[in-house]
């Protein structure tokens, strides 16, 4: 039998760029097909409100999704929570693919889209990575 | 005190209502008053960024809500800034019965609806709190 524990995906805020909204959609699509069993947490509520977020991502694997090199998700849960099970750095990410991040924050187009579910395939590949580290 | 008021967004993820606070926030300070508002992640807070925990200080600040947990809010005010204005999306949806966003990764037309009438709210607070300082 095979034991697969939840994951949590956090991407952060990201209101400064095109990275973070990046972040945000890729985690989204996870959400919403390709991983649909994932759980997302908002990544404001580990300072401000609900313990259950912090509480969650002590007692489940978790998966930052940061837009900049800044890494605040991967710094919150570390600060809150205890370690990552593994992350993804959009901007290294884009760095290595040789592509430019979106030039609007607010609208992507076609190829900004294509490129969030080029970011999702990759969170996609950690949460496999994880839950296979659980398998029993 | 900085010219430029900060607008900052929950930008919460599992529900229409924090992307339709961010979506309205880029509109205010990346066309409707461009120069005259600015945003920053509140990522940045969270984690305690000095740059971020400065620049909150420093300005007057708008925290845009999408849920009752206030996160915008309650963040901003643990850095130590003033939140000068707050504008919850919930309170939009209850004035706005008719319009029933669905989608949070790109939102649909309602959410498109509640983002720019928001924006127009969001924009018409930067001119008060501009004029106020003056």
């Amino acid at each position: 039998m095979k034991l697969r524990p939840k994951v949590g995906v956090v991407s952060c805020s990201g209101e400064c760029c095109g990275l973070g909204t990046l972040s945000r959609v890729a985690t989204r699509l996870i959400l919403e097909g390709v991983r649909p069993e994932t759980v997302t947490l908002c990544l404001p509520l580990f300072l401000a409100g609900d313990s259950g977020e912090r509480e969650f991502a002590q007692r489940f694997p978790t998966i930052p999704v940061d837009g900049c090199h800044k890494q605040c998700a991967k710094k919150a849960i570390e600060k809150y929570s205890g370690p990552t099970a593994a992350d993804v750095d959009v901007e290294a990410l884009l760095n290595k693919w040789g592509v430019e991040a979106p030039a609007d924050r607010r609208v992507l187009d076609k190829a900004d889209v294509e490129l969030a579910e080029r970011v999702a395939e990759e969170i996609a590949k950690r949460i496999d990575w994880v839950q296979g580290g659980w398998d029993a | 005190m900085t010219e430029r008021v900060l607008v900052i967004p929950c930008s919460g993820i599992g529900k229409p209502f924090g992307s339709i606070g961010r979506d309205a926030t880029f509109r205010v300070v990346d066309e409707l008053r461009r120069g005259r508002a600015e945003t920053n992640c509140l990522s940045l807070l969270v984690t305690g960024d000095e740059e971020a925990v400065r620049q909150v200080k420093d300005s007057l600040c708008i925290a845009v809500d999408g849920c009752p947990m206030e996160c915008a809010r309650k963040n901003i005010e643990m850095a130590g800034g003033v939140v000068a204005a707050h504008m919850r999306v919930m309170d939009l949806l209850r004035e706005n019965r008719g319009l029933r966003p669905r989608e949070v990764t790109f939102l649909d037309g309602d959410g498109e609806k509640l983002s720019a009438i928001l924006a127009d709210r969001i924009a018409a607070k930067v001119d008060e709190l501009t004029e106020a300082r003056r």
